[in-house]
């Protein structure tokens, strides 16, 4: 009954916090702060003081929930005076990470109290978690189509990258006759690239197939990069080097920075003609795309799907020549460390979600980034959309705008409500561009990837498109006063 | 009418050195109008990620692209203005 016992937010509703400059804060519920009774008044001045505390602080932590709260209010995003009318938070990063599934949330939090015992010992809290485990490796290995002992969590999607490459190349320096030899795309993700480059530093070799201007490898170039074994090189015994044979082959199912799908089954043919393994690295597009076949490795990460963060997914084939770089390993051997049982539950959970939701979320996604494709060379002049607008994945899309520092663009979307992510060499890690970009040959700065996570609705595109012209138009009036004095 | 043969030096120099893209990229789509059709600019820049965006602004401003020369600080780009 008092406002202090409801929802924190509540307030906001009501006009205890709505008061603008010059309105007098006027208490909505009861009197009892007026009452002639001084020991009524403290309790009532307490409980209002507790619930102004409380609301500032759900107010700070989860800001987005609250659209209708005034600017002043504590915690609230600061928002220049221009911008305060357009202010909407919209999360449109979904490739960097999905926010958490409910269904996840909901399977995280009982397989907390559940599966957290060890699932390598055998009494009985172990062996719970340990069924739990194999339950969500069946769940997993279902929606990618695989068996559930060719599947293991890693501790990200990165280390089931290193593990699957490592894990290939260690498998086949063994024998000695051979210098391994990796084919992997230019637009890979940087933990293929950076596990191709180590295993160039420890003196394999490594073909690096470039891409089209849409980001797409052409699969005869690929195909015509593989070396596959030649049987006359058993004659040439006095050879000094052993003979370079391709080992792996690596090829990602989609783009995670444009969204352009990779021609996965052309290339798994010619790999599979010459008997070399394939790496596929779904990242992008596991749970928002059926997994492509003809994989003899693949790798996924459980934060892009809506699961938790710390929960990567290696598979490796039967009959595929793999072995664990480091033979230290929990789960069947293949991945160092202690599972993350409630992690993986999770991640089941979310990735059967988003399989199941699918066909209709694609169809509804789809109808959006069409929109953003169209309308956004139309309302930005100089700007150019990348990626293959079909054969792309339907909540991707990736732009540039001439003449604008990207990290600028993404502050001001940012400080106008929208969260989405660039690669432009001024926000990343280091001072180089993105790789993908660099490799299909576009502009690299001014770069914007929208990327829409599973709710999005047309009244966010609506406002993002909306707000776009404006603050690209602003930003290109301040450019550099040099060249526009 | 085949294109008048123009000298291989170039008609403007931009100096974008030390400077990030997209500045250089500003300066070149300011400045390549001060130099007749057929001309040569040269874009002197440091910053790496103008080896992908000198190229790319080219191709979609249909801008000949003609050349990148190694300087010891950077690298030179060489543009014909084309219309």
């Amino acid at each position: 009954m008092r406002n202090s016992t409801g929802p924190a937010g509540a307030s906001f509703g009501g006009s205890r916090y709505s008061a603008g400059p010059g309105i007098r804060r006027v208490p909505v519920f009861g009197g009892s702060r007026y009452s002639a009774d001084p020991r009524a008044r403290r309790a009532a001045t307490a409980r209002s003081r507790a619930a102004r505390r409380k609301t500032r602080l759900t107010v700070r932590l989860f800001p987005f929930f609250y659209p209708g709260a005034p600017r002043g209010a504590p915690g609230f995003r600061k928002t220049p005076g221009h911008l305060a009318s357009v202010v909407v938070v919209a999360y449109l990063d979904a490739a960097s990470t999905e926010p958490l599934h409910p269904a996840a949330r909901a399977a995280l939090l009982s397989a907390l109290d559940d599966g957290w015992a060890d699932p390598a010992r055998l009494h009985g809290d172990g062996r719970r978690a340990r069924l739990l485990l194999d339950q969500a490796r069946q769940r997993v290995a279902a929606v990618f189509g695989c068996r559930a002992d060719e599947l293991s969590f890693t501790g990200s999607g990165t280390q089931a990258v290193h593990l699957a490459v490592l894990g290939v190349v260690a498998a086949r320096r063994r024998s000695g006759r051979l210098t391994p030899h990796i084919t992997a795309s230019a637009v890979e993700h940087s933990s293929v690239l950076h596990a191709v480059g180590y295993c160039e530093r420890e003196g394999a070799g490594a073909t690096i197939v470039g891409v089209d201007g849409q980001g797409r490898v052409d699969a005869t170039e690929f195909a015509a990069a593989l070396r596959p074994a030649e049987p006359a090189a058993r004659g040439h015994a006095a050879s000094p080097q052993p003979p370079s044979r391709t080992v792996l082959a690596c090829l990602q199912s989609a783009n995670p920075e444009v969204g352009t799908i990779q021609p996965v089954n052309e290339v798994a043919g010619a790999c599979r003609s010459l008997s070399i393994p394939l790496l596929v690295d779904s990242a992008a597009s596991a749970g928002r795309m059926p997994v492509p076949a003809g994989w003899s490795l693949l790798t996924a990460s459980a934060h892009k799907w809506g699961g938790p963060a710390g929960i990567g997914v290696l598979a490796v084939r039967k009959g595929t020549r793999w072995r664990s770089p480091l033979q230290d390993g929990a789960q069947g051997g293949r991945v160092p460390g202690y599972p993350n049982v409630p992690a993986a539950l999770a991640a089941a959970s979310a990735l059967e979600a988003m399989d199941t939701e699918r066909l209709a979320r694609e169809t509804a996604l789809r109808a959006l980034t069409d929109r953003m494709r169209v309308r956004i060379p139309e309302a930005v002049p100089d700007s150019v959309v990348y990626g293959d607008p079909v054969h792309g994945l339907p909540h991707i899309v990736t732009f540039c705008c001439l003449y604008v520092n990207g990290e600028a663009l993404v502050t001001e979307l940012d400080r106008a409500g929208f969260s989405v992510s660039s690669g432009s060499a001024c926000t990343a890690d280091t001072l180089q561009p993105s790789h993908v970009l660099e490799a299909m040959g576009v502009v690299t700065h001014g770069n914007v990837r929208v990327s829409l996570p599973r709710a999005t609705t047309e009244d966010t595109i609506e406002q993002f498109l909306a707000a776009l012209p404006g603050i690209v138009a602003r930003l290109r009036g301040t450019a550099d006063p040099a060249v526009s004095a | 009418m085949p294109r008048q043969p123009t000298a291989a030096t170039p008609a403007l120099t931009i100096d974008a050195l030390g400077r990030k893209c997209p500045i250089p990229i500003i300066m070149l789509a300011a400045q390549i109008r001060d130099v007749p059709v057929g001309a040569l600019v040269a874009v002197l820049a440091d910053d790496p990620a103008a080896r992908t965006d000198v190229p790319a602004w080219c191709g979609l401003k249909s801008q000949e692209f003609v050349v990148e020369q190694t300087l010891p600080r950077g690298w030179a780009f060489v543009v014909r203005r084309c219309y």
